[in-house]
């Protein structure tokens, strides 16, 4: 009796409405950062992993599923980038809030993907049947995402709608500030040569107008075969590679292997919202991105 | 549009040729088919005007059609002036960047909130400043592009299917018929594995979500064990999706959720065979034909409470009384977090039943108490690059009941001298099992672990001997991808006294299929 007496003071402590109007729960960083532009205090956001965390391959935790449980809106990549956890963390949390409807946001639902195989077959790696994931690194994709969240937080907490759209205007000018400012100062990048580590520089590559020659992961998930190795060494030599991009989370060996061998300079970007000292939201993160690579391209 | 009154003028030129081609009719006739041949004419000539009519209209409307298009070039040309590529020899005024800003955002939204925007997106695929990943984003419509991710496609909605393969080679140094374990009758397929090539467990599982508020998982398996050999329906069982509160039902057929392992497929496990515990108590794993219900907490850590009530025919259950509603559980598990770099999941649970005639011959009551403890390290929290687990669990038994039967696995040929238990005699008492395994990852292809068993047999049971099987394990795993391994095993296992089955055991194991997503 004493136990069940216990529980229900629990259930009744915790189950009590808190300041916030909305608990969020967000996959990566990005989102997290990107909720918290476009709900300020209104919003509290629990994110899920770290930019030094391969999400990818992350475990269905214990400590995400509590965060899953008490959350009333879910944002997340999508376009099967946390298939292997996301499913589970829902299916376990018991939160029907989330577990389908408005309180799950997929941002891969809200715009158009690029690399969307023609072949789906696991020979390729564990490719994305719906696209490359890795779109944050584009800043009119990550646009197009805070329109239509910023849609779903006012269509999820009424009272505060006005705020929201007040939040996303204020955001936009910003945004598209920080755009033209970003081009003009990446400008020089069009047109050069990169190496990449895991196929995750589309989007920015797309953007700047970067030009990917080659992968040290070629087919995602699977490691490279020797041949294909040495044949990329030849690759950046010969085409004059100006960089090899790495994100935070990925491991600096290979990166600083085919560096050693090609003198072409091994760079590590943040990729994603608290990937260095200086990608502290967003706007650091692009920030800190382009300066990162204008640095090697001299 | 031309063409109706082109056939028009033909036809009214036949009808005239065909008039003047009548020398030798008389006057009568022919100012009957005069009059006849003018009445058609006047026919046609409407006919003729309608026609003209409808050109007219048609090309009316094509002169617009040309009109909009001029109107949405130019909007495209202005756009043109401020895309990246211009931006940098000439800075783009504040306004005209938010038009492009805004342009491209339509362009790579899944749906486009305004028409104009829609149409300047849609016409700038062809420009030729635009990249061909540009032309890509533009041109793929969320529900165009996946081909068979929707529309008319009858296996649209097939459920999500993932095939596993598991393939064994193990040499034991100790015949396999010969092997007994002190104070632990082998049940059926539950002792150890099979000398040389078998198929091990390969399985296949169908799994969706059946409408807004059930989700619905089958899995068929095909297991080779000694003894049991053939397809049995693993998992067959309906998930609630839609209670609220924390709370689910589980219903159907399903493997229990006490302790930590029973819940867990046995393709997600470190080690080639289940630990010994699980073996003698639970029959490697115990699903049965029932309800389950469960509370996660609201708190800030992981807490979940739950109970199962089953029909208890499947080992360590047998008979399925309570008319059929033989055995009960309940669970608890808690976790979480010890900063970035560590988890834990820790639980106890029980599951007591009313058996009659299982598999060692127990009838009685049975209460069997788990507690489980897993904690992983791993730099920055990537378990699958790196860093420890470490595992254990603990059994405690309670027999309170008789011996109803011989167990039929009951060895005792050549070379051990077994008395024969004596039917009827009393089974009461307490035994424990228990493990603890420590498992490497070296990095995201190769991981190495350890494990130690042990049992700790009853004074009181039938099969008692004074001796306490134990075994250790070492284990070697390469991983191609998160769709593939090999294993190689080493054990030393002492199941009576004076036996030692030393074991190599090389094991692959593939998913094909659907990207499972695995429990913690």
């Amino acid at each position: 009796m004493y136990k069940y007496a216990f529980l229900l003071i629990v259930a009744a402590l915790f189950t009590a409405p808190s300041a916030h109007a909305l608990q969020a729960f967000a996959c990566e960083p990005e989102w997290g950062s990107l909720l918290t532009e476009l709900g300020g205090d209104t919003v509290q956001v629990d994110v899920g992993t770290s930019a030094l965390q391969d999400v990818h391959v992350i475990e269905a935790k214990p400590s995400l599923i509590a965060k899953v449980r008490r959350a009333d809106l879910v944002v997340c990549s999508g376009a099967d980038l946390e298939v292997g956890w996301l499913p589970q963390l829902i299916k376990q949390a018991g939160n029907p809030k989330v577990a389908s409807g408005p309180g799950y946001f997929l941002a891969s639902d809200q715009i158009t993907t690029l690399e969307k195989p023609s072949k789906l077959d696991r020979s390729e790696g564990d490719i994305h049947p719906q696209g490359n994931p890795h779109f944050q690194l584009d800043p009119y994709r990550v646009l197009a995402i805070a329109k239509a969240l910023d849609a779903r937080l006012a269509e999820l907490d009424p009272p505060h709608a006005a705020q929201y759209r007040q939040r996303l205007a204020d955001f936009t000018t910003r945004w598209t500030a920080a755009i033209g400012k970003w081009e003009a100062k990446a400008a020089p990048l069009k047109g050069r040569k990169v190496v990449v580590h895991h196929l995750s520089w589309v989007y920015l590559n797309t953007w700047l107008g970067l030009e990917q020659i080659g992968a040290l992961e070629p087919k995602p998930g699977v490691p490279p075969t020797s041949a294909h190795l040495a044949g990329l060494v030849e690759l950046a030599k010969n085409q004059h590679a100006f960089a090899i991009l790495r994100a935070a989370y990925q491991d600096q060996k290979p990166g600083d292997w085919l560096s050693a061998q090609t003198g072409v300079p091994a760079v590590t970007l943040p990729f994603t919202v608290g990937g260095d000292a200086q990608a502290k939201d967003l706007f650091g993160l692009f920030d800190d991105t382009i300066d990162k690579l204008l640095a090697v391209a001299k | 549009m031309t063409r109706p009154l082109f056939a028009a003028t033909a036809l009214l030129c036949a009808v005239a040729v065909h008039a003047a081609d009548a020398p030798d009719a008389t006057p009568a006739q022919t100012a009957a088919a005069l009059q006849a041949l003018a009445a058609r004419v006047q026919a046609l000539e409407a006919d003729s005007a309608k026609l003209r009519e409808t050109a007219a209209q048609a090309l009316a409307e094509a002169d617009k059609a040309r009109a909009e298009l001029v109107a949405v070039k130019a909007q495209l040309v202005a756009a043109q002036q401020t895309t990246p590529a211009a931006a940098p020899a000439q800075p783009a005024s504040a306004p005209s960047a938010a038009d492009s800003v805004a342009a491209r955002v339509a362009a790579v939204s899944a749906a486009p909130s305004d028409a104009a925007d829609a149409k300047v997106a849609a016409v700038s695929a062809p420009a030729p400043s635009s990249t061909a990943a540009q032309v890509a984003a533009v041109s793929a419509p969320s529900e165009g592009g996946g081909g068979n991710a929707g529309g008319a496609n009858g296996n649209a909605f097939n459920p999500a299917i993932a095939v596993i393969l598991n393939g064994l080679y193990e040499r034991h140094s100790l015949a396999p018929d010969r092997y007994v374990r002190a104070g632990f009758p082998l049940v059926d397929g539950f002792g150890t594995g099979p000398q040389g090539f078998s198929l091990g467990e390969s399985e296949i599982s169908f799994a969706a979500n059946i409408d807004d508020k059930f989700y619905g998982q089958f899995t068929l398996s095909y297991d080779d064990d000694n003894g049991h050999v053939g397809t049995n329906i693993e998992e067959a069982y309906i998930d609630t999706l839609a209670l609220p509160d924390g709370f689910s039902v589980r219903a159907g057929r399903f493997y229990s959720n006490i302790g930590y392992l029973n819940s867990h497929h046995t393709h997600t496990d470190n080690f080639v065979d289940r630990p010994l515990a699980y073996q003698a108590f639970l029959g490697d794993q115990y699903g049965d034909d029932g309800v389950q219900v469960r509370w996660v907490a609201p708190l800030d850590y992981f807490l979940e409470f739950g109970g199962e009530v089953f029909r208890g025919e499947n080992f360590p259950t047998a008979g399925a009384q309570h008319s059929g509603s033989g055995a009960h559980t309940l669970f608890a598990h808690a976790g979480g977090d010890v900063g970035t770099e560590n988890s834990w999941l820790a639980g106890v649970s029980m599951l007591q039943a009313r058996t009659a005639g299982a598999d060692d011959g127990f009838t009685g009551t049975e209460h069997l108490y788990l507690a489980d403890a897993t904690w992983k390290w791993a730099p920055n929290g990537n378990t699958k690059d790196g860093g420890l687990t470490l595992r254990s669990e603990y059994f405690l038994d309670r027999r309170n009941g008789f011996l109803s039967a011989v167990a039929s696995a009951l060895p005792g040929s050549g070379a051990i001298d077994l008395t024969e238990p004596m039917l009827d005699a009393p089974w009461t008492g307490e035994r424990r099992g228990g493990y603890l395994e420590a498992v490497y990852r070296l990095n995201r292809t190769w991981d190495v672990g350890y494990r130690f068993d042990k049992l700790w047999a009853s004074a009181g049971d039938p099969y008692a001997t004074g001796f306490d099987p134990l075994r250790h394990s070492l284990e070697l795993t390469w991983r191609n991808s998160e769709f593939s391994f090999f294993r190689l095993q080493l054990s030393r296992d002492e199941p009576y006294r004076g036996l030692t089955d030393n074991v190599l055991s090389l094991q692959y194991d593939v998913s094909l299929g659907a990207h499972g997503a695995h429990k913690f």
